[in-house]
């Protein structure tokens, strides 16, 4: 175990990156899981591209590693995916949709619990939908409306001027908005 | 500014990411054109119905674990404190009692240790499993008799919704074998467990930040309950949460 492991300063240097990047761990896997098609493919993004940003981890200059690692994990994608059918999103799996058309059992004149399970379903839907935009409109609806990135780190993100990703992103936001209405069939988003 | 400026700019507006200047141009674009300001309203509307926290996913422990792993072990000094036990028992030509007292400080780090990660192996199971919660609800008034006749003590649950942590409910867990008080609480789309176990004639500990497996948690000791705040907001967001649930608990 660590006995054979690394030197003290890798140990060290292992030890500060984990630090700073396993707290993002659950951000890199969202954007893995709603830019590749299989569970498997995104844990296999995700392990590589910790295994990479580990790697260069010498060449990290400070500031914010959440939008680093995004990118990093944005490359693995397209790297490993690109021009491939699986770099597109598929709906949730079969029990996950049976799920979400359960009647919930709480009962739906309370107030709060309420939201929250009524919700579930709701967003069950907002994750199919999102996952159905085309690539280049799912990242930034992703970065910037579930990992929570200014339109500067976007940018950082996906390699493009701030001009681009406003359009994209009213665009997308357009596109996800007129398709939830299709879905809930014109309630009251 | 015309329309089409407009409806891009707008986006911006709703997202904060507007210099005054610029959001003052769009404002007055809006207060003269009903369309644009149709839109907006309805942007932000839907980004209200928007819930990240349902939207994101969070990483299976496997993977975690996987991860880490495949990084390299810490510094074996401080991992390995078996070889530093051995090494006092072999060289114990010294004071045996201080060795001995030295042994049961280590062995209760070890045991610190292991609830450590059996609160955050707690803390992961209620996401993965959607088992967030056994009574969903932001009423403290509904959240805290849930728990009457469940343990043998009544857990606080507070309202922190006001200082900008969302009380979600309540949930019964397991710690060390033994059930423990589980309220939950959000902070934008981090969950925080906080667990709340008996802890019978203990005197207050103040609160310690340690960090596993990427997640922070912080523990202390009050009014007889062993608490432990878990989450993967950063460790100042944590401190603050407990050091707020601790003034409100005092008042």
């Amino acid at each position: 175990m660590a006995g054979g492991a690394a030197n003290g300063s890798d140990g060290g240097k292992a030890e500060r990156f984990k630090e700073l990047a396993l707290p993002h761990l659950d951000a890199i896997y969202t954007l893995a899981r709603y830019l590749l098609r299989s569970t498997s493919d995104a844990d296999d993004a995700v392990q590589e591209c910790y295994l990479r940003a580990f790697g260069h981890f010498d060449s990290f200059r400070g500031g914010p590693i959440k939008p680093w690692l995004l990118a990093i994990l944005r490359n693995v994608c397209h790297a490993s995916y690109a021009g491939n059918a699986r770099l597109v999103y598929a709906a949730d799996t079969g029990s996950e949709l049976d799920n979400s058309q359960a009647k919930p059992i709480w009962r739906e004149d309370s107030e709060t619990p309420e939201q929250t399970v009524l919700r579930r379903h709701e967003s069950e839907t907002m994750r199919r939908l999102i996952g159905e935009l085309p690539a280049e409109f799912r990242e930034v609806i992703v970065l910037r409306e579930i990992n929570d990135l200014s339109y500067r780190d976007i940018a950082t993100v996906i390699a493009a001027p701030i001009g681009t990703v406003m359009s994209r992103l009213a665009r997308g936001r357009k596109m996800l908005r007129d398709a939830w209405i299709a879905a809930e069939g014109g309630g009251s988003p | 500014m015309n329309c089409e400026e407009a409806s891009i700019l707008l986006h911006a507006l709703i997202d904060g990411e507007l210099d005054a200047g610029h959001a003052r141009d769009v404002e007055a674009h809006i207060a003269t054109c009903p369309n644009c300001a149709a839109k907006l309203r309805e942007f932000q509307e839907f980004r209200n119905a928007m819930t990240p926290a349902r939207l994101l996913h969070t990483a299976p422990m496997s993977l975690r674990s996987r991860i880490e792993g495949k990084l390299p072990a810490r510094r074996a000094a401080r991992s390995n404190r078996r070889s530093v036990i051995k090494g006092f028992a072999v060289g114990a030509t010294a004071s045996a009692l201080a060795a001995s007292g030295l042994l049961v400080m280590v062995m209760r780090t070890d045991d610190e240790r292991r609830i450590l990660g059996e609160v955050v192996s707690a803390h992961l199971r209620s996401l993965q499993a959607q088992h967030l919660t056994d009574v969903p609800s932001s009423d403290q008034h509904m959240v805290k008799p849930w728990f009457n006749g469940r343990l043998d003590v009544a857990p606080p649950v507070i309202d922190l919704t006001a200082q900008g942590f969302t009380l979600l409910g309540g949930r019964l867990d397991y710690v060390d074998a033994k059930p423990v008080a589980a309220i939950v609480y959000r902070r934008r789309v981090h969950v925080i467990n906080l667990f709340c176990a008996p802890a019978p004639g203990s005197s207050k500990r103040k609160s310690a930040m340690e960090s596993l497996h990427g997640f922070n948690v912080r523990s202390w000791t009050e009014n007889g309950l062993n608490l432990w705040a878990v989450s993967d907001i950063n460790a100042d967001e944590l401190t603050e949460f407990g050091e707020k649930f601790e003034a409100a608990l005092r008042q």
